[in-house]
């Protein structure tokens, strides 16, 4: 464990202690969002931009459950469908509060969810350009990942499936080759259905992994709060530690000399 | 008496009648909207909330309010 102190996640320059990014839509109540936040050991968790609701004016504010002092918010841009509409979210998000570090998600299918690529790109190299620092939902294509890299990404952070869906990672060859050609922090977003499916990307070696269905919606968000959290961890020493190589046949564990 | 002449606004979709010449900062300030909270565009520009006071508001302005709501 002590190596894994110093093994810090860096992000845009700012370094975080916790490797599981969650976030805060589908909870029931803002109370259990908070309390399964605190639990996964998070620092830094989604959220939306969305209209202020001006005829209940008493309705609870997130913010009042989650300090943005204490947790980096990563203001996101889900349910936009084009840069134009995801750049303003963005600017808007910036507003609020200065937040600089965003995290850009263009879809461009209400069934599938999968991400719109080509404005993808177009709105990173925007806000790149207007000083965001971007970390980027995108698709597990190496080439669409190294052209959001040359375009100013701060994050790659390619699905494991589609948003929602619990499916797991998919793909993990082209999660390596993105890994094995990027030095970008790179994170698994999206997809994620068990704790396991953690681990296997932390030992993929990616960089974290931002999970929001997979703990809201579990039976027990609290319990599954603190499963992906140790997972996160498993699968990050158990990266770091080097694993054995696989062979065919098999190796006895025993010596074989001195068998009476 | 002076009659008081109102003009109609949206703000955030919503049609809402406001005295003519009112301020920015007088519309937000009766919504009870913690500024440090949220972010504003006025027609769709972005409004830096220190010069809310500056702004006078006229017919059919367009006024969007959002805040951090739950999301993944």
């Amino acid at each position: 464990m002590g190596n894994l102190k110093k093994d810090k996640l860096i992000i845009a320059k700012k370094k975080f202690n916790s490797r599981l990014i969650v976030g805060t839509g589908k909870y029931k109540s803002m109370s259990e969002c908070a309390k399964a936040i605190k639990l996964s050991g998070a620092e830094i968790v989604t959220v939306a931009v969305r209209r202020v609701n001006i005829s209940d004016k008493n309705k609870p504010l997130l913010m009042d459950y989650i300090d943005p002092k204490k947790i980096t918010y990563l203001p996101n841009t889900a349910g936009c469908f084009n840069s134009k509409e995801a750049l303003r979210t963005l600017r808007l998000a910036r507003e609020i509060g200065g937040w600089k570090l965003v995290k850009l998600e263009v879809l461009g299918d209400k069934k599938n969810l999968f991400p719109d690529m080509i404005e993808t790109l177009k709105s990173t190299e925007v806000l790149a350009k207007e000083g965001f620092r971007v970390m980027v939902y995108c698709n597990d294509d190496p080439l669409m990942a190294k052209r959001l890299e040359n375009s100013g990404a701060d994050a790659i952070m390619p699905l494991a499936a589609p948003i929602g869906s619990g499916l797991g990672i998919q793909n993990k060859i082209n999660i390596q080759i993105i890994r094995k050609q990027t030095k970008l922090p790179l994170i698994i977003d999206a997809g994620l259905g068990q704790a396991s499916d953690a681990t296997i990307a932390m030992e993929l070696g990616c960089d974290g992994v931002l999970v929001n269905t997979a703990i809201a919606k579990a039976k027990k968000p609290f319990e599954m709060a603190l499963a992906f959290k140790n997972a996160v961890i498993a699968g990050r020493q158990s990266f770091k530690s080097g694993r054995i190589d696989r062979i065919l046949m098999g190796n006895p564990s025993s010596p074989s000399k001195g068998i009476i | 008496m002076k009659k008081i002449k109102k003009i109609k606004i949206k703000i955030n979709g919503k049609i809402k009648s406001i005295t003519q010449d009112s301020k920015l900062s007088i519309v937000i300030k009766n919504l009870k909207i913690p500024l440090n909270k949220v972010a504003i565009e006025l027609n769709e520009e972005i409004i830096d909330k220190k010069k809310i006071n500056l702004i006078k508001l006229n017919k059919n302005d367009k006024i969007e309010i959002v805040h951090f709501i739950g999301g993944g």
